[in-house]
């Protein structure tokens, strides 16, 4: 047999009137790679080609920006990826009103830096700034914040969809069912080409932190359903390697925006400064990682003992309150070759006792889960697909290598899905396609409103195929209706 | 699709009866295994396969009367199984006989036999299905090679041979594979109790097929490109292998 050459057997490239490269993808979590030709088109008209050319070949289309997602949502084997990144434009704003249309591409990081300066907040972030708008919507993101602020696209007004059936305009108001169909709809209704996004006003670059200890999981979650309200943000740490009498111990921060008159000293001189930098590239991926249960162990302790017991007021940067892991670059080359997975999910708050099993299964487990996060979060938005609703969040990084990591992970959907919680898709890279449709009992809603501009599925991601999100194909199992299903809200429910 | 713990939702067994395949889609249908197409000669025993993989919760198991040494056979087979599955997650190879090392000695034709179907057939057969995971970026082709095949010996060197032959033609398809986007995974038992080896004396370091089939799902999890079973075989073949033939001869097994 002759030596096949790279990129010469694989389906040649799509005539797609863009220019496309053949690569392998995977999302932050770096596992199950697939292949896929990539497109980075820089304006409307060229996501229509592609979207066209895509069609007429009978290939798959899914859009990309940052690739934050931990699993595989923003990949689509032997189909069309569409990188939105050149598409970051500002197109317009009102610095007085407070609002901003980008391109779907552009970055929080970049919006970030243009204005805060001028006195403006994303009104929603994430733990990282690297994440594209396009991306944000698609994900439905939250932030430490939802408990006061509710998701991101509580705060789009109106964006752009370029769809196989064509290109819309859309807003709450004038196409709700697309428009939240899109929210958390995992890119899978099109592709974002704009939106409009509300800003927060902030005085300064600054947070006043109230930081404290607890000592263990019902102490964290009696000090976050007590004062979680006072604050605008609000997270817990917790240590996933503590156990016994010390399980879910955890150090909460939570925090508000500093005003001018909070400051002093050469923080108020510039206030309104935000200029965050990479301190330090992971350079390599160290074969077998640097994060173990031992590592993980000794740094869980020094985190939880460096914190103080009780500080209040302590002035920080925006982005040491908000993104402290974008300090460190590629940081997810150090879970190793063979990647890591995020493990984040929703019970609702009368369903703690699940909230436990999954922490015990976990510690007991001694897998090596570096800073699990706990949120609260508060009614949902009318999004079928959008993640957050009431209830307690936790989210777990752990390294895939982990024995027994597929069947405890297996195990603890069920958990999650008879407490009648859910696992977030963005994060999401192994559920199973029977557990769906008990954590999203509105499934056949999207999928109406999403068949409805994509009747052919062409929109479909390697998450979509692997879940069945997009053709109904997999008897969905059942479980007991312990509340009446989850209050996931129908449209108007939105805050 | 296969997800980010290696585990694949769809499979194609080339060799559906074979106790070691078997053994891997009991493990895999207590995963997350969808859709299944067991290929092979074998009827009844395809037959016998399907059911129990049913009875173990597959939703989709469907059989195809195939024979490795036809070759125009492949593609049509490749092609039916993808249209069947849209994405076929993992390929099985695991057609293989032992042959009579004896009567292939002496009859040439027992001799092509076994080559054609350990080795010449199979890698044809590999050929058609690997065109299905380029063409959609993902999938994995699991070939069951033998440490027969490290380093042949007297007693059972046409076996070895085709074993010796697959393995090479193996890594250079993995190779071939790399910037696709599908992975190839090569499996190295030693002496495994089965139909095949049935009636001999196990060799030393003997296993059984399920506990190869734990190895191999170890070695999805971890997209290997090679799994020795057990994995211990790694290290006593690296010495093995530069044996001087005057020991190896002596070498029992």
């Amino acid at each position: 047999m002759s030596e096949p050459k790279e990129g010469s057997f694989s389906s040649p490239n799509m005539p797609t009137g863009v220019p496309t490269t053949h690569q392998i993808l995977t999302g932050w979590g770096r596992t199950a790679p697939s292949a896929a030709e990539v497109a980075r088109p820089s304006k409307p008209e060229e996501v229509q080609q592609v979207l066209a050319a895509a069609a007429s070949a009978g290939r798959a289309v899914v859009a990309r920006g940052l690739a934050r997602s931990y699993g595989d949502a923003a990949q689509s084997a032997g189909g069309v990826v569409l990188d939105t990144t050149a598409m970051n434009a500002v197109h317009d704003s009102d610095l007085e009103a407070g609002w901003v249309r980008v391109g779907a591409g552009a970055s929080l990081d970049a919006l970030m830096r243009s204005l805060v300066p001028k006195g403006w907040w994303v009104p929603v972030t994430p733990g990282t700034r690297y994440v594209t708008v396009g991306g944000a919507i698609a994900a439905d993101i939250h932030g430490k914040n939802h408990h006061r602020d509710g998701s991101f696209c509580s705060h789009v007004r109106s964006l752009t969809l370029a769809t196989p059936t064509g290109t819309r305009e859309i807003t709450p108001e004038n196409d709700a069912e697309l428009f939240w169909a899109t929210a958390g709809g995992m890119g899978l209704t099109g592709i974002v080409l704009e939106a409009t996004i509300q800003l927060l006003r902030i005085e300064t670059a600054y947070m006043l932190v109230d930081t404290e200890r607890a000592t263990d999981l019902e102490d964290t979650m009696a000090r976050m359903t007590a004062r979680d309200d006072e604050y605008r943000y609000s997270v817990a740490w917790i240590d996933c390697l503590a156990r016994g009498r010390r399980l879910g111990r955890a150090v909460l921060t939570r925090a508000e925006h500093a005003d001018l008159a909070n400051l002093s000293g050469s923080c108020a001189a510039d206030p309104l400064a935000f200029d965050p930098r990479v301190l330090l590239e992971v350079p390599v991926t160290p074969p077998g990682g640097l994060l173990n249960p031992l590592t993980v162990a000794a740094f869980n302790e020094m985190w939880y003992r460096k914190a103080p017991r009780w500080q209040a007021q302590k002035p920080e940067t925006l982005a040491s309150y908000f993104h402290p892991l974008d300090a460190l670059g590629s940081w997810n080359r150090l879970y190793g070759s063979r990647g890591f997975v995020q493990y984040q999910f929703i019970v609702p708050f009368d369903a703690e006792d699940a909230l436990r099993v999954v922490l015990e299964r976990v510690s007991n487990a001694r897998t090596a889960s570096f800073l699990a996060v706990l949120k609260r979060f508060a009614e949902a938005n009318p999004g079928p697909l959008s993640f957050p609703s009431a209830g307690w969040t936790l989210a777990l990084d752990i390294p895939a290598g982990s024995p027994g990591l597929g069947n405890m992970l297996d195990e603890l959907d069920v958990v999650v899905a008879e407490a009648g919680g859910s696992v977030y898709l963005a994060k999401d890279s192994r559920l199973r396609p029977e557990l769906l449709g008990a954590m999203y009992p509105r499934l056949d809603e999207w999928r109406e409103a999403r068949n409805r501009v994509d009747p052919d599925c062409r929109l479909t991601s390697d998450l979509a195929r692997r879940l069945g999100l997009v053709e109904q194909g997999v008897a969905p199992r059942q479980f007991r209706a312990r509340r009446g299903n989850r209050p996931r809200s129908t449209a108007g429910a939105h805050r | 699709m296969n997800n980010a713990l290696g585990m694949p939702q769809t499979a194609v067994v080339l060799g559906g009866t074979s106790d070691i395949a078997r053994s891997v889609m009991r493990a895999l249908a207590a995963r997350r295994m969808r859709h299944v197409v067991l290929a092979g000669r074998d009827e009844a025993g395809l037959e016998g396969a399907a059911k129990e993989l049913k009875a173990l919760g597959v939703a989709s198991v469907e059989t195809i009367t195939w024979d490795v040494i036809d070759e125009e056979a492949h593609t049509a087979l490749a092609q039916d199984v993808a249209g069947r599955m849209g994405q076929v997650d993992l390929v099985l190879v695991a057609v293989g006989v032992l042959g009579n090392q004896d009567v292939c000695e002496s009859d040439p034709s027992a001799t092509a036999s076994v080559l054609s179907t350990n080795f010449t057939g199979l890698a044809a057969a590999m050929v058609a299905f690997a065109q299905i995971l380029r063409s959609q970026g993902q999938g994995r082709l699991v070939v069951l090679s033998s440490v027969a095949g490290v380093r042949v010996r007297r007693s059972n060197f046409v076996y070895g041979a085709s074993k010796a032959g697959l393995d090479a033609f193996a890594q250079g398809l993995a190779e071939a594979l790399r910037p696709t986007g599908a992975g190839v995974t090569i499996v190295r038992p030693g002496w495994v109790a089965t139909r095949m080896t049935a009636g001999r004396s196990p060799a030393p370091m003997a296993t059984t097929p399920e506990s190869v089939a734990a190895d191999i799902i170890r070695g999805l999890e971890r997209r290997a490109d090679v799994v020795w079973s057990p994995a211990s075989l790694k290290v006593l073949f690296a010495v093995l292998r530069l044996l001087p033939k005057s020991v190896w001869r002596l070498v029992p097994g």
